[in-house]
């Protein structure tokens, strides 16, 4: 198959050798893969979880100003809308971690035979969403029996 | 093809080859920042949701207690400075991949300023709650 932008992709070589330049992958034309989808969600999950840490850091200097600042903080992590957003973040770092061991593990040389990545993408989404919904669940069931802003002194 | 390979002559000097810098003027610094900043968050991480099962719903005065103890400020402290500098770190790939033209070093400048100064306000933060924590003792 002939691709008209390959006229914009000649190059030479050191040696003075016309070669052809690589191209970028060409995302209408491939077939869709499990692998690509986790590996561009990796940066998306990576993108939320930087959004989620800011917010915790806007958490923790809600504390650290005062009791006002900080019901108010408490007011958007008790919102439905909070939670959902809570959830997102919490699911992102989950994922982003799964994805990052997997990640270490390819630079240490494992799992990263073609076979091998096709067949740990599902095993990775299996352990990122149960793990997720774990947390989350195990996180809303115990604060809605907590009821909140009446529990105090537990954490020491 | 292969066999032409061999005869390439490397135009670079002795020095830039031995310190392993390419044509960018750096070499494998970024690389290995992601990778020992993810291994090192991974158990930082493990220990902060361990301490929000233990802190949820929990009042102010519970939480600045919480944030003032010495080994808790201490493990705040490094997840916040190891996560802004991996997520600086990341988005500054993504930036260097997808912002193309004049807007790229703009771009660049703002990822840093921003995951510095977040996570500066997180440090300074736990600053205080360990400060508030001392003043109230006393």
């Amino acid at each position: 198959m002939q691709d008209i932008r390959k006229a914009l992709f000649v190059g030479s070589r050191s040696d003075g050798k016309l070669i052809q330049r690589p191209m970028s992958p060409h995302l209408q034309v491939y077939r869709f893969r499990l692998s690509m989808f986790l590996s561009i969600l990796n940066r998306i999950t990576g993108v939320i979880a930087t959004g989620g840490a800011t917010l915790g850091v806007l958490w923790l200097s809600a504390a650290a100003k005062g009791p006002k600042s900080f019901d108010t903080a408490r007011k958007v992590t008790g919102n439905p809308l909070g939670k959902l957003v809570l959830a997102g973040w919490l699911t992102s770092v989950v994922y982003h971690t799964v994805g990052g061991i997997r990640h270490l593990m390819w630079d240490s040389g494992y799992r990263f035979e073609k076979e091998q990545i096709n067949k740990d993408g599902p095993v990775a989404v299996g352990v990122s969403a149960g793990v997720s919904v774990l947390l989350v669940a195990a996180l809303l069931i115990t604060c809605g029996r907590s009821g909140g802003r009446s529990k105090v002194g537990k954490a020491s | 093809m292969d066999s032409s390979v061999s005869h390439i002559k490397v135009m670079r000097s002795q020095l830039g080859r031995a310190r392993g810098l390419g044509a960018g003027g750096s070499g494998t610094e970024h690389w290995w920042a992601e990778r020992v900043s993810a291994a090192t968050l991974l158990p930082l991480s493990a220990w902060f949701v361990i301490q929000i099962f233990r802190l949820k719903g929990a009042s102010h005065d519970t939480v600045v207690k919480w944030g003032g103890k010495p080994v808790n400020a201490t493990m705040l402290t490094a997840l916040i400075i190891t996560t802004f500098h991996h997520a600086g770190v990341g988005l500054q790939v993504i930036v260097d991949d997808y912002v193309h033209g004049k807007l790229h070093k703009p771009t660049r400048i703002l990822v840093k300023a921003a995951t510095a100064l977040i996570g500066l306000l997180g440090v300074f933060s736990v600053i205080k709650l360990v400060i508030s924590g001392v003043s109230r003792k006393s």
